[in-house]
Order: structure tokens, then sequence, then C-alpha cells
């Protein structure tokens, strides 16, 4: 992968600037090449990694992963029916995966209830699924390779040879 | 032996709250989890005895396949491999075990700091040669300058502490031919030897004809991130690993059985981390080389290890001075050139295993203490 990919996956707020210093490149080639990383979808969006165990927000939503079964529907194999599904704002997301089941879903919503009437109204009932099986998250540990934990400090004494 | 002058800038740092600090000899990131894991899985399997004195049989076995399949020198681990507690004990054992009283040691300076005491204690005398005028890399004609019939050895670091020096195989080539000739013993500390990055590094035991010549030391602090565990290991001819064996066995038994575990586990399967840790401290060289020379403190490219060595003669301050205002000022710590030896008042170390968020930080308030102190 282009080390610019590399830097910015691992923290979206480095400058063009400091990239261009830290690879040795012109600072307007960087700034082209990222113009066209967005352009392309290679680079589709810039966010932050929240850590919710901390924040404890008031109406702090709640997340399940759901096994899909499907009926794959002629000619298009599990494709179309997977988008049906993805298209549903609650879904955060989808994986066509092997194994027991087709779907691997991470579905969000405010409350346990939401999500069950996801499940239950919206994608049980369509033609293609052929069973669920929902799975409540109680806690997070790890996301996106980001251990969810207080930062640790420095074990390291301040000066040395 | 003279007690090390800086030790009160040093205190200074510790009891100060809140700085950050370019002024750590270590790595920054904590030992790979795997690693970590098979300490805590031998410890609780109950490896908690005595092994072998040249350490266990499996981790020499380790070390051998590693040295072989990298930089491809052959050492035997029955008997031309020690595991030491760190290259530091790796030296001593060395010295203690060549030196006759008078004997003398190369040491091209600036060093790392335990060098030229190690040889007095061994009962040696330190030749220091001074490399400010080559951008502190040991040229041949250098080299030859200080050469005659008591030196029986040199400590020759690459990539080094504190510059960052680094040698290629030519280069190399160049010094070994001079050494050799006067049969001199090189010990090689190349213990930032995966921290290499404008060229590969170069094993001194894996040039023809040097292998007989040179005690070589490694370990696993710099590239396992693995400081505080403290294995290295010694390689060298049969009868030289012999002598430090006796002494080893004499004066430290063995290392400890918990850190040798754990270090086969980082030869096993932690190639990829060291790869990563490689690849994040070269980025944040090219970053931090380009940012002091653009701030007005001149530094050569470092080739390897992760330090810079700046001068800081355009402040009008000695390395020291500038490192105790800066401290004081902006709350950032650096270590003063002279830690490294008396004539580098110009320079200070620069230490990049920092994050790159403090990094950026730190730079920063350089910038602004050096543009208030200019001349």
């Amino acid at each position: 992968m282009d080390e610019i990919l590399e830097i910015l996956e691992k923290d979206a707020r480095v400058t063009p600037e400091e990239i261009a210093r830290m690879t040795k490149k012109k600072v307007a080639d960087v700034k082209k090449k990222i113009n066209q990383y967005e352009k392309d979808g290679v680079i589709l969006k810039y966010k932050a990694v929240i850590n919710r165990e901390i924040v404890k927000v008031r109406n702090e939503e709640v997340r399940a992963l759901i096994e899909v079964n499907l009926v794959p529907q002629k000619d298009l194999g599990f494709d179309k029916v997977a988008q049906r599904i993805y298209s549903f704002p609650e879904v955060a997301s989808c994986f066509l995966v092997s194994g027991t089941y087709d779907l691997l879903l991470i579905v969000r919503g405010r409350d346990i209830h939401t999500v069950s009437r996801f499940v239950a109204e919206k994608l049980s009932p369509m033609e293609n699924v052929r069973g669920v099986v929902t799975h409540f998250m109680l806690k997070k540990y790890k996301e996106d390779g980001v251990m969810l934990k207080q930062k640790e400090e420095d074990k390291r004494i301040a000066i040395s040879y | 032996m003279k007690p090390s002058g800086i030790r009160a800038f040093f205190d200074l740092v510790l009891g100060m709250k809140d700085v950050i600090s370019l002024g750590v000899g270590e790595p920054d990131f904590v030992t790979p989890w795997e690693i970590r894991e098979a300490g805590i899985t031998s410890l609780e399997q109950g490896f908690t005895s005595y092994t072998s004195n040249k350490g266990l049989l499996k981790l020499r076995l380790a070390i051998h396949s590693y040295l072989k399949n990298t930089f491809g020198i052959s050492y035997s681990a029955e008997d031309e491999i020690l595991v030491t507690v760190g290259v530091s004990e790796g030296v001593d054992l060395a010295l203690r075990a060549i030196m006759n009283p008078g004997d003398k040691i190369l040491v091209p300076m600036p060093s790392y700091v335990s060098y030229g005491p190690m040889t007095e204690l061994a009962g040696g005398i330190p030749v220091y040669i001074d490399t400010r005028k080559d951008d502190f890399k040991l040229t041949p004609q250098n080299l030859k300058k200080h050469i005659d019939p008591k030196v029986k050895g040199i400590i020759f670091n690459y990539p080094a502490n504190p510059t960052g020096v680094s040698y290629t195989r030519k280069e190399l080539e160049q010094l070994k031919k001079v050494l050799i000739g006067h049969k001199i013993l090189c010990i090689t500390d190349e213990i930032y030897c995966d921290l290499t990055y404008d060229f590969t590094h170069t094993a001194f035991p894996s040039l023809p004809g040097a292998k007989e010549y040179t005690l070589y030391l490694n370990g696993f602090s710099k590239s396992f991130a693995m400081t505080g565990w403290r294995v290295g290991y010694a390689c060298g001819p049969k009868d030289l690993i012999a002598a430090m064996t006796k002494i080893h066995q004499y004066t430290i038994m063995c290392v400890p059985i918990t850190s040798q575990m754990a270090a086969c586990e980082g030869l096993h399967s932690s190639q990829q981390s060291v790869e990563n840790m490689k690849r994040e401290y070269k980025r944040r060289r090219e970053f931090v080389v380009t940012r002091l020379n653009k701030i007005g403190l001149k530094c050569h490219m470092p080739q390897g290890a992760f330090y810079a060595f700046p001068s800081v003669r355009k402040t009008g301050m000695n390395g020291l001075k500038f490192a105790q205002k800066l401290l004081t000022a902006q709350k950032v710590a650096v270590v003063p050139g002279t830690a490294f030896g008396d004539e580098y008042t110009d320079n200070i170390r620069i230490s990049y295993a920092t994050a790159f968020e403090k990094l950026k930080e730190a730079l920063l308030r350089m910038e602004t203490f050096v543009r208030t102190h200019r001349k």
C-alpha cells in the first residue's frame, strides 16, 4: 500500500506538509495524490475512533452482531440481496462470510427495542432471508486494531543513555 | 574513574513534571504482545529455574538461524554463542577476557557511555578517536593514526548511539583491511542493526576473513523493544567465547529464564513487528532531521538507530546550557552531547523514539526556543 495511505490510516490528521517531510516527497505531490485518492473513493472518509466505554453518552446506542442466512437469487448470487439489507441505515457493517451463515451484520440502534424491531419487522420478513441469529454486544474491547482502554502513560524513565 | 558529569542535569529532568522527553535511549514501543505472552506462559508452566550458563540451547539455536538467514554468518550454537545480560555484559566480558594491564582499546567517539569506563575497569587504556571532522564517521585514515602495538581491540558500534551513523559494506571493507592487518580484535556492538534505513546492514563478521577477528554483540532490546528484559548475545571464536563464559558463569550464572524464553519467541514470530517499527522510525527520522535543519540546528542525516545529533552552536550556547535552558523554558528534555564524550560541547542528542504527536509538539517548542535565543 502507498505510504501516504498507510500514514493516514493510522492518523488522518497528519497534514500533507508533515507527510511530505516524512516520506521525502513534495508537498504539492502529496496533496495531489490525496485528492486523487478522495476522488477515486480510495479514501472514503476521515473519522475519529471514539471510546464509548468512557464517554457514557446519555442516549447510548446498542449494537448487535447478526448472522443472516440467505437464499441466493438466481443469476445475481448474494450481492443483490445483500444490497437490499445493507442499504438500511441501521446496518453499520455488512460482510459476506463463509461458514454456517452467509451475511454478518453489525446493526446499531438507540436501544434494544429499536434493534429488535429492525430484526423482527424489516430483516426477518425479507423474501430471501431464511433465518437470523442476533447477538447483542455487551462490551467492546478492541476495534479496528485500537484497544479501547484508558490511554497508557509512558512507563520509561524520562532520560537515559 | 570520574563520575558522569551530567548526572545533575538528568536529576533535574527526572524531578520535573509534564516534560516532553526526547532524551530516552530506548524504543517507545512496548514489547510486542506475542513476546510478552510467551514470557507469561513460561511462568505459568513453571519455567523458573537456572539455565545452562551459555543460555537455553533453543535460544542459541534460534540465534544461530537468525544470523545465518539474515546476514549469512554461521556461529555454532554449541560453542560460539553466549547469551548475555544485554550487550553491556557482552562488552564487559570481552574486555575482561582479553585485556592485559596497559593494553589499549580504540573507541570511536562520540560513543555510548560505557565503553571507556568498562575498558578502564578491565585494566586497559581507552584510546578515543574523535570523528568530528568526518561527520562522526570513522575513516580508515583516522583509524590508522591511532594504531600502535599496544592496541588490542576496538569497540565499534554501528548504527551508532548517539549519532545514528552507520556504514555501508564498502566502508566496512576498508576499515576491516586496516583492523585485520594489525590483528586487532573487532568488538562490534550491532544492537541497532535492524534499524538501518538507507542501505542493508552488513554484519562485520560476514565480511570475508573478518569472522575470526570479530566478537559480534547483539541483543533483543532495540529490535524487539525488550530493553527491560536484559537479553543480549555474544558470538565469536570458540576460545574467546569459552573465556567469556568462564567469567559469566562466576559472575552472572545465567540470564533469567523468563527473558530467554520470551526472546526465543521474538526470533520465531516477531519479524513483522520489527519491520513495522522500522518503517515508523524511518518516517520520524525524515521529519525530525528536516525540521531541525530548518530550525537552524545543523544536523546530518543519520542512517540508523533512532537518534539525531544536531549542533546547537548557532545559538551561542553549548549543548549542556542549551539542554538546561530548553528544559526550564519549554519543558523539552534532550541529552547534552558531552554525555557521550567531553569534546562534544556543540551537540545535543535527540531521540525520535517518541510518539509522532509528541515529537511534533517538541519540535515546535524547540523552534520557539531557538528563535528567541539566536545570536
